[in-house]
């Protein structure tokens, strides 16, 4: 086996292989990466795919309009601050409402209008409006806040899931896992596999992280439950939802809590099923489950690194202000973005209200975007990793308008 | 560069196989298509009506356990319902294992490949409990009947297919001043089905169009609609009346019609940046993730020409000479791969299991850690067309699983590794590929190396 000198990503890799041991435990591994460590901070984004609908999950009840505007919400929330009220699915983050670890943005958006395309919308909440010039490379602006951090190495990100998420493409290296993954070869398998993929950087790179990956993980799933401090695992079967998809919120979740236990200072993955144009009633609670889950498994599983944790939920674009003629709402503006974690002064709606008047809705039909997500990012990167506000407007959101800081976390 | 029989098979067809030879010329491609479809034929997948009638009778099972009166009663209608649900799903795994079984099989692959490209571009599944029975006699229905014809044709089947008007919203959707929405609490508009109509099926999201023309087209097609035990009904009560100005050209008339969507749906396949959009996805797919220009002016020129004639389009498409760079073309998709290397096995068709189980282990339950579950793309775009896509450390890590573990379970016994990169290959054999094919440990890992090899991943 060759083995480069220099400590690159495949170079390590290759001499972990050769100490066999697990790359956590790597002694070549840990002081390359605490060299680039950002502080403390740990930053987990969720992308609601499909379009969460704002007006239910933080309800304006204290708007005279909304009522009219949503008769069909009828099931009472939690009391927020009077004026707002949260999904009853939402329950069981209502504890971290009152402990002042979850917060929420409302009538936020991204600059995108109008024509109300998921996979356009989403593209800007991934892109962040930014490398999405026509004929250029995208990249994610998450990938681009790991290129602001000096000599990060590709355990800082973690993309998790089967599918591959623009908010983490980009030049910056950043890993991509999925937990059911985890494979074993044989010494000689895996020389000749490198041989044949070698010649494709495509497939040479992948299989090299795949490698790395599938021997941490046989190490760290076990890792994960002994060590959880209190002793009190929950059983899965406890918070278990209808939906066998739940399981794989689960796994990625402790993945990432894992990882981030770690080196790692940076998650993404996301959630689907908030696209509700029909019976809203039943399948927005299904959706809001695995967001619900999500948080109540990493808080569980990150132990004392919640403290310093921030976690954003947030989606491509709210719904229409009226329910449809079936039952469920329709693409619409602005929205909700939830936001949890020990990092966080918690146990407030941030937002510059616009009013749900017919003349205040944006177009007549939607509610009105009066801030804008990325500065929301923004400055929590910037409380949570020191990224000075040039640097956020320069690179990671190109040219966006960061406004007074919200002073979201502690 | 020009046909090449090889690279024809791997690029546009299923693969290599031992006992099938690659197609001679791209006349021969052509002519297969215009013949009758044999691999259906012998693998038969049933239309929709199947699947409908089942979910009716489910739907029944439902009723009766609500109005049970006592638990004996309740659990009964419950059962059933839960067996009757149970026997659709062991019959749809039998259609997944048809789909498979015609791509090992066929000599008339660009078919196959054919069908997947417009299914995907035509993405659609059932909801529910039919989520996962409905993808295949949608394409049976929609899809392979029109393949060759005019690309109009498709779109009216498609737009009339009771799995696409469920999957995107359509048939409760109701005109504003229909007979239906004027009634207390009636249904309203949904825009979700000519919202994706003309991002993603005809004139594509870049195209000039505006919020108002969404609101126009969705309010025409109101009507669209299905019954439950039908499938497809043109409903009055929730067609909207009069004239509608879809992009700037005005449809309707006094009395709600069918016509006029057919009419719209025309005048949307014959636009022209309907054809760019449909070159370019059909370049990118087939070809390249960076198609040449001049391949897609050339595919955009001659649907214009021939009025959007599938077939016409499929001829332009083998006669450029960027078709056949020799470069690696595309990462094969999932389904591809693991088709096409079931195909360079050999397998017959006793080869690939009945045994639910089974089918579902080796072979559906792959496909989805692999990063595309059967039928089951996660939106309406479909899926993603770029390399990088699919060759994530999570996908490549499947298919590496799948290729060490499967083929050993399902072929009688595994071909010399050495004269398998020659069946699986062809003449182009990389040299790294030879040395592991020879070097390796075991047939199995072997066989192994060879279809995880870039050269048997790409097209």
């Amino acid at each position: 086996m060759t083995r480069p000198s220099s400590l690159t990503r495949r170079g390590m890799m290759l001499r972990s292989f050769a100490l066999g041991c697990s790359v956590s435990a790597s002694p070549l591994l840990t002081p390359v990466s605490f060299a680039s460590l950002p502080g403390e901070g740990r930053l987990v984004v969720i992308i609601l795919r499909g379009g969460m609908d704002g007006l239910d999950v933080v309800r304006p009840v204290g708007d005279v309009d909304f009522a009219a505007l949503r008769p069909e919400t009828d099931t009472p929330g939690f009391a927020l601050d009077g004026f707002f009220e949260l999904h009853p699915a939402l329950g069981g983050l209502y504890p971290l409402w009152r402990s002042e670890e979850l917060s929420f943005a409302h009538a936020v958006s991204t600059p995108y209008r109008d024509k109300r395309s998921h996979f356009d919308g989403q593209d800007m909440l991934e892109t962040g409006g930014g490398g999405a010039t026509p004929g250029r490379t995208r990249s994610g602006w998450l990938n681009r806040l790991v290129q602001t951090i000096p000599g990060a190495t590709s355990d800082i990100a973690y993309a998790i899931g089967r599918e591959n998420m623009l908010l983490l493409t980009g030049d910056a290296p950043v890993s991509n896992w999925s937990p059911e993954a985890a494979m074993s070869l044989n010494p000689q398998a895996r020389r000749l596999l490198e041989l044949v993929t070698h010649d494709d950087p495509l497939f040479r790179e992948a299989l090299a992280e795949a490698l790395l990956l599938s021997s941490a993980e046989r190490n760290d799933v076990v890792g994960a439950v002994s060590a959880d401090p209190n002793g009190m695992m929950p059983s899965d079967r406890e918070s278990r939802t209808p939906r066998r998809r739940e399981a794989g919120v689960q796994a990625i979740t402790r993945f990432a809590a894992d990882r981030l236990r770690r080196e790692a200072r940076i998650a993404a993955f996301s959630v689907s099923g908030f696209d509700t144009h029909v019976r809203q009633t039943q399948a927005l609670p299904r959706a809001l489950s695995h967001v619900q889950d999500a948080i109540l498994t990493l808080r569980r599983h990150l132990g004392q690194i919640w403290q310093h944790t921030a976690v954003l939920a947030m989606t491509e674009f709210g719904r229409t202000a009226r329910f449809n003629g079936t039952g469920g709402t329709d693409h619409g503006t602005a929205g909700v973005v939830l936001m949890a974690g020990g990092a966080l002064k918690g146990g407030r709606v941030i937002t510059d209200w616009p009013g749900l008047s017919e003349a205040d809705l944006y177009a007549r039909r939607d509610l009105h975007p009066t801030r804008d997500l990325r500065a929301l990012a923004g400055w929590v990167m910037h409380d949570l990793f020191g990224t000075a506000p040039s640097v956020i407007t320069g690179s990671v959101f190109p040219a966006v308008d960061l406004d007074r800081n919200p002073r979201l976390l502690l | 560069m020009a046909f090449d029989p090889e690279r024809a098979a791997i690029r546009f067809g299923c693969g290599l196989a031992p006992d099938i030879a690659p197609p001679r010329s791209a006349t021969e491609m052509l002519d297969r298509l215009a013949e009758p479809d044999t691999a259906a034929h012998r693998f038969p997948v049933p239309a929709i009506d199947t699947v409908l009638h089942g979910l009716v009778e489910i739907a029944r099972l439902s009723r009766t356990a609500r109005a049970a009166s006592g638990s004996a009663e309740r659990d009964a209608a419950r059962d059933s319902r839960k067996a009757r649900l149970r026997a659709m799903r062991l019959e749809a795994g039998g259609w997944f294992r048809h789909a498979l079984l015609r791509r090992i099989t066929t000599n008339d692959g660009f078919r196959e490949r054919l069908v997947s490209f417009w299914g995907d571009h035509f993405t659609a599944h059932g909801k529910g409990p039919a989520r996962h029975l409905s993808y295949l006699p949608y394409l049976e229905d929609a899809i392979r009947p029109h393949v060759t014809e005019r690309f109009a044709d498709m779109l009216k089947a498609v737009i009339t297919h009771p799995v696409l008007l469920r999957y995107l919203d359509q048939p409760r959707s109701a005109g504003p001043s229909s007979r239906a929405a004027r009634r207390r609490g009636g249904p309203g508009l949904n825009e979700n089905l000519a919202r994706e109509v003309l991002e993603l099926h005809t004139l594509g999201v870049g195209a000039s169009y505006t919020p108002r023309d969404v609101r126009a087209l969705a309010t025409l097609f109101t009507g669209l609609s299905i019954a439950p035990d039908r499938g497809f009904v043109f409903r009055e009560n929730l067609a909207e009346p009069g004239q509608i100005t879809v992009l700037n050209r005005v449809y309707g008339g006094k009395s709600p019609s069918l016509r006029h969507v057919f009419q719209a749906l025309e005048d949307l396949a014959a636009h022209p940046a309907t054809a760019l959009h449909l070159a370019r996805k059909l370049a990118r797919h087939f070809v390249s993730d960076t198609p040449d220009p001049a391949l897609i002016s050339a595919l955009q020129a001659r649907y214009i020409e021939t009025d959007g004639t599938l077939s016409a389009l499929y001829e332009s498409l083998l006669d450029h000479p960027s078709a056949w760079r020799p470069e690696a073309g595309n990462v094969k998709q999932p389904f591809d791969f693991m088709a096409s290397a079931l195909r360079a096995l050999g397998l017959m068709p006793e080869d690939l299991p009945t045994d639910p189980g089974r089918l579902r282990r080796l072979l559906h339950t792959p496909l989805g850690l692999m990063g595309q579950p059967f039928g089951q793309p996660r939106a309406p775009d479909g899926w993603p067309e770029a390399d990088a896509d699919w060759i994530t450390p999570q996908g490549m890590a499947a298919r590496l699983n799948w290729a060490m573990t499967v083929p050993t379970a399902l072929a009688d016994r595994l071909p010399d590794p050495r004269v398998f990169a020659a069946t699986a290959l062809g003449s182009r054999i990389p040299e790294p590929v030879r040395f592991a094919a020879a070097a390796a440990e075991t047939r199995a890992d072997g066989v192994a190396l060879v279809l995880s090899a870039p050269a048997f991943q790409r097209m």
